[in-house]
């Protein structure tokens, strides 16, 4: 089965069918993973361009790896800078890796709309989307689905709760978008400063009582608070307050379902939105949606780059 | 030797015109307006048959980048662009580099418009020096070159005291401020209309009320100073009524609205489209409904069309980054003439909205047709269908979202103190 899309910019656009190739295809290249060998050839002659202007540990490493382990050529270019910065505009960097035959571009971006504006214009390179401003995390996305379906087998009917910082935080709508398609039921909880308006046009349920989002949830998706960037004080008094009141720990944890997983893109500000006993506990899943993120990965390198053909 | 316009459907709003008839230039004036004119032998004849013989149309709120972005747009291709829309008259804005704070630009700017220009150019003047906000021009001697009026346009007169008195000083000079109102602290960087679809595309939301509560603000200080305000674009339905009742108070205020903000929706946005970028941002169906109702009523005095060159560079990159702005001259009569369509304003009260009310509002001797007038002269065809073009489109910028839309209505001849500026007949 062919993947429909030749970009991978936002899950608001993925059907159904293309969500369960993703997971399955991410779960077969799983096993790779878990080998003492963890390497085949099914990308081999493939160039794939991991181009970063915002840092990230955790998704570059990833995506390296799920290049690496598929034989994939995998170049890393990291710019602090963005394109305005630089001097050199982000088309024609793009254009300069696409004339040097790259198969695949991974971006992420701090501008919203990047990987679509890349997408509009190359001709040849697939985008992939690594993150782009507030707008969608669509990676995140999948391995967040994955992982959800390992430990619930569905994602029909389950309601999830994500809590954090929503209005700047891609992870949660591209987890929106993909969980209602799926056909669960999303709750967008945090403080009204950082709850944007329309959450409801886009299918979510809102609350600012976490309680309320907790209350009998399958599935417990954490955000970072993150502090460190500008306007954080407009929008939150301290971080012992947001501790306070929008935390997630052992003790309004027991409002979920008892088998509740609890979920969080990292990195951890342990003690701010999550408590370590949570972050540690046995119902976390932490560890992985790491693990589920580098297969998850290697399926959308593998359907963007020629999976297609094979 | 005159020249005669015959044979068209004369439209002068201020005179209370409209009927087939006949319009005699002579030396650069109209001379008179009358049926059936027998031309002597050696009297120049254009024949009007078919089509509008309206005022030269007037643009209240333009950005000509001359001194300084040339690149962008310079006098003459402003002026060029502003006579195949139709418009003999721009006023415009003084955030160029230098900005114009100062006699030597405004001189510059009416002298070059006038050697080498297509249409006049009338300046308006920033309020304080270099656009800082802190310091007043001088606007006396400012008024004496030349200058309409005082904007900082593009920018927010943040500072509530300066505002005031400039207001004051202003006054003293009869003149009027033209307000760029949007509060800086609550539009807190944001880049299109705030909504769902801000939140769907990932991109910060400016508010409806980081206008409202600036007009707010600019109202009544108008009403303390007893200044002349006019506010600048205003994009959202609150603004709307904030004016009406200020009217309605009798507050000196006026303002004008962009064809965009009646036109198009933030919907124009989707797909991080940069050529819908533009501050005030476009908004919602509401408040394009709110701005036909100001129209109607005549809460909105004028159609401005806030023509903003931006070179391809200044626009082809992530949204966030991309420059505010679009380009407007050469779309504005057709956009306009929607409204007649739509049952929103008759054809006369579109020209007016485009001709003789703007040119009142910065008391611009321009607009009307009356016998002693410049002859500054639209013949529009109200059935002519042209597509918007890089080719079709004079500004040395094309920074537009209507790109490759069909339009309706076409100036296919402007004349400029009798002299033919502008010919596509």
């Amino acid at each position: 089965m062919a993947f429909a899309h030749k970009h991978f910019i936002s899950t608001k656009v993925l059907s159904r069918e293309d969500i369960d190739l993703i997971l399955t295809t991410a779960q077969s290249f799983k096993e790779i993973n878990q080998r003492d060998i963890k390497k085949v050839p099914t990308l081999r002659g493939k160039s794939i361009i991991n181009l970063f202007y915002e840092n990230s540990t955790r998704t570059r490493t990833s995506f390296e790896l799920a290049g690496k382990r598929m034989s994939a050529d995998t170049i890393n270019i990291t710019s602090a800078s963005s394109s305005v910065t630089k001097g050199e505009t982000l088309e024609d960097t793009a254009k300069n890796i696409e004339a040097m035959d790259a198969d695949i571009i991974v971006m992420r971006h701090p501008a919203s709309g990047a990987p679509d504006y890349l997408a509009k214009r190359l001709s040849r390179c697939a985008v992939i989307n690594a993150g782009d401003g507030a707008h969608e995390h669509p990676s995140q996305a999948m391995l967040d689905l994955m992982t959800i379906k390992e430990h619930k087998g569905t994602l029909e009917g389950l309601t999830v709760a994500i809590i954090g910082d929503i209005a700047r935080s891609r992870v949660a709508r591209s987890d929106l978008y993909a969980l209602r398609t799926m056909g669960a039921t999303v709750r967008l909880a945090g403080p009204a400063t950082m709850l944007p308006p329309g959450l409801d046009k886009l299918g979510a349920e809102v609350y600012t009582d976490i309680n309320a989002a907790i209350k009998d949830a399958d599935v417990i998706i954490m955000l970072r608070i993150q502090l460190e960037r500008e306007g954080g004080s407009k929008l939150l008094p301290t971080k012992r307050e947001y501790a306070q009141f929008f935390a997630l720990n052992p003790g309004n944890l027991k409002l979920a379902k008892p088998d509740a997983i609890i979920m969080h893109p990292g990195p951890l500000n342990r003690g701010v939105e999550i408590s370590s006993y949570v972050a540690d506990g046995k119902q976390s899943v932490i560890l992985e949606q790491v693990e589920n993120g580098v297969a998850v990965r290697m399926a959308l390198l593998y359907l963007l780059a020629g999976g297609n053909d094979a | 030797m005159k020249t005669i316009i015959k044979n068209g459907r004369v439209i002068d709003p201020a005179q209370n015109i409209d009927a087939i008839l006949d319009v005699v230039i002579s030396a650069g004036c109209i001379e008179s307006i009358a049926a059936q004119v027998q031309p002597a032998a050696d009297d120049q004849v254009i024949d009007a048959t078919g089509l509008l013989i309206t005022p030269g149309l007037v643009d209240i709120h333009v950005h000509l980048r001359d001194p300084g972005y040339e690149y962008k747009e310079d006098i003459v291709s402003g002026t060029r662009a502003a006579a195949a829309g139709g418009f003999t008259s721009v006023a415009c804005m003084p955030n160029t580099n230098p900005s114009n704070d100062n006699k030597a630009i405004t001189r510059y700017m009416i002298q070059k418009a006038e050697l080498e220009g297509y249409a006049n150019v009338f300046p308006i003047c920033s309020i304080t020096k270099g656009q800082q906000g802190d310091s007043l021009v001088e606007m006396g001697d400012l008024k004496l070159a030349g200058c309409v009026g005082f904007s900082d346009d593009g920018l927010n007169v943040e500072d509530g005291a300066m505002l005031r008195h400039a207001m004051e000083y202003a006054q003293g000079f009869d003149m009027p401020i033209i307000a760029h109102s949007e509060d800086e602290s609550i539009k807190d960087g944001g880049v299109m209309n705030e909504g769902p679809l801000s939140t769907e595309l990932g991109l910060t939301g400016n508010p409806w009320v980081s206008e409202a509560a600036s007009v707010a603000r600019d109202i009544m200080l108008a009403e303390l100073t007893g200044a002349r305000l006019h506010i600048c674009h205003i994009s959202s339905k609150r603004t709307v009524e904030l004016v009406r009742e200020a009217k309605q108070r009798g507050v000196r205020v006026t303002c004008e609205v962009t064809p965009h903000h009646f036109t198009l929706t933030e919907e124009a946005v989707r797909g991080y489209e940069v050529n819908a970028k533009v501050g005030p941002p476009l908004r919602t169906a509401a408040d394009v409904a709110a701005m036909k109702e100001g129209l109607r009523d005549g809460t909105i005095d004028a159609i401005a069309t806030d023509h903003a060159p931006h070179h391809i560079d200044d626009k082809n990159m992530e949204f966030v980054y991309a420059a505010f702005g679009m380009i407007g001259l050469e779309t504005a009569l057709p956009l306009s003439l929607r409204l007649v369509d739509e049952g929103v304003l008759s054809l006369n009260e579109v020209i007016a909205c485009l001709s003789c009310k703007p040119a009142n509002v910065l008391r611009i001797p321009r607009g009307t047709l009356i016998a002693g007038a410049v002859a500054d002269i639209a013949l529009i065809n109200l059935e002519h269908t042209w597509e918007v073009t890089r080719q079709s489109i004079r500004s040395r910028s094309f920074n537009t979202p209507f790109e490759q839309q069909s339009m309706k209505g076409k100036a296919v001849m402007t004349l400029r103190a009798g002299r033919v500026v502008h010919k596509e007949i």
